[in-house]
């Protein structure tokens, strides 16, 4: 009697929702594997960028939506570049925000995140997860907030908040002003630069 | 002196703005920024960024949270005030609290029970009592060692360093060591994300720069700001 109760609850609940992780949960989910390894791993905190760069490939890129965010980032520009600009400028893009997202990682001590209750409701496509880091010897924490996006393969990131402000717009100036001096082909060749850069100086010193 | 200095600069700079333009409109200094700023990331580099490095390594975190306690404890009276200002009473009362409590079972403010008791920390300054007066942030504005600001949160700062309960401690050596303390704490608590920009900017002047007008903005409206006519992202699902 008792075990026909979940299996006739199960019948009642649509299978896609049932195999869909809440946005909250996939975060936390995340994060908390990730500083799993962190944690765990002897070369990462010996300070080898390419282990962080392999966990962030793995664990955190799926759930990423970069060519949303490069569109964000480029503004109206996004339309006057041709469809394989707008693939390297996206591959690119991707290329910085993992360097960076994964020096924010490497930096990583012993913060501790709180997140807070998700504010949405079921039929939302849209919600933001919010999180709160406080980071030892600093008495404010820092808000970090995730803009997600509801897709057929699950939620994805689409844009990242700290302290309120989106990491995606604060390169749109850089973009928009970049695109009108030299043109979407040197905005890609300035991104190719930077990230060039990155890897040498990663390469040299092996920890930034 | 420093602060002849500062009212000075903001002066020169003012009068600047009329002469000057550049490509952003925020940004109508944007040459004497840019020299600031890279006057500001070479003392940086070379002082208090190695100072704060060596505090870091030196000093155990929990002796660096009980400093970085004892100056945000010390804001907390101005943060009332400005709450107040603000009209946000409930907001102010508990800065009060906070700075009540932590004073005294805080010992000094090196700990922070507030916090664990339920009274949050506000960040407020002088600078976004006038923004939510309506007075507009003005010209972006890179002040000397102190780092980026706009013409009203200089002006605002002018009046915050006034406010500070480290300046009417007794002593010059003394309230400067504090201040250079003060500055080193906040400096170290910066070290990783400073990291980060340097990964993630490709115009490092520029990145600092949106990041911190959006910044300003965000805190004034107390993280929920009127939506900003944006520029249209050519995003067919949203807005």
């Amino acid at each position: 009697m008792n075990i026909l109760y979940p299996s006739l609850l199960a019948l009642l609940i649509p299978v896609a929702q049932a195999q869909e992780i809440a946005p909250d949960v996939l975060v936390k989910s995340i994060s908390q594997e990730v500083i799993a390894v962190l944690k765990q791993d002897k070369d990462i905190q010996a300070g080898n960028p390419k282990k962080v760069e392999e966990l962030i490939e793995t664990k955190v890129l799926p759930h990423f939506n970069f060519t949303r965010m490069t569109r964000i980032a480029m503004g109206r520009n996004w339309r006057v570049a041709t469809p394989e600009q707008q693939k390297e400028l996206t591959g690119e893009f991707r290329t910085l925000l993992v360097r960076t997202y994964s020096t924010a990682l490497s930096n990583y001590r012993d913060q501790q995140i709180d997140y807070k209750p998700l504010r949405a409701k079921p039929e939302d496509v849209e919600v933001t997860v919010r999180s709160e880091v406080k980071q030892s010897g600093s008495s404010q924490p820092v808000a970090i907030d995730y803009e997600m996006e509801k897709t057929p393969d699950g939620w994805k990131v689409y844009d990242v908040k700290v302290g309120g402000v989106s990491l995606v717009t604060t390169y749109r100036d850089t973009f928009s002003s970049e695109v009108k001096e030299r043109g979407v082909d040197g905005l890609i060749k300035s991104l190719a630069a930077k990230n060039r850069q990155g890897e040498r100086e990663r390469a040299k010193s092996g920890k930034t | 002196m420093a602060k002849r200095l500062c009212a000075e600069l903001l002066l020169a700079a003012t009068l600047a703005g009329c002469a000057t333009t550049g490509g952003n409109p925020a940004d109508p200094l944007e040459p004497f920024n840019r020299a600031m700023f890279g006057f500001n990331d070479a003392v940086d580099g070379a002082v208090i960024k190695p100072v704060a490095k060596g505090y870091r390594a030196v000093v155990p975190g929990i002796i660096r949270t009980g400093v970085s306690n004892f100056f945000s404890n010390l804001e907390d009276v101005w943060i009332s005030v400005n709450n107040v200002l603000q009209g946000k009473f409930q907001e102010g009362f508990e800065d009060f609290g906070r700075f009540f409590i932590n004073s005294t079972l805080g010992v000094a403010g090196i700990f922070d029970f507030a916090s664990d008791m339920g009274f949050q920390k506000h960040n407020e300054d002088f600078g976004q009592t006038l923004g939510r007066w309506g007075v507009g942030s003005g010209a972006y504005l890179v002040l000397p060692i102190l780092g980026p600001s706009t013409v009203r949160d200089g002006f605002g700062f002018l009046l915050d360093t006034k406010a500070d309960l480290v300046f009417y401690i007794d002593g010059v050596p003394v309230h400067n060591s504090l201040y250079a303390t003060h500055k080193i704490s906040d400096r170290t608590n910066l070290l990783d994300a400073s990291s980060v920009v340097e990964e993630a900017a490709l115009d490092k002047y520029s990145f600092v720069r949106d990041y911190w007008l959006q910044r300003r903005r965000n805190l004034v409206y107390d993280s929920n700001p009127p939506r900003e006519p944006e520029e249209p992202d050519d995003e067919p699902t949203k807005k």
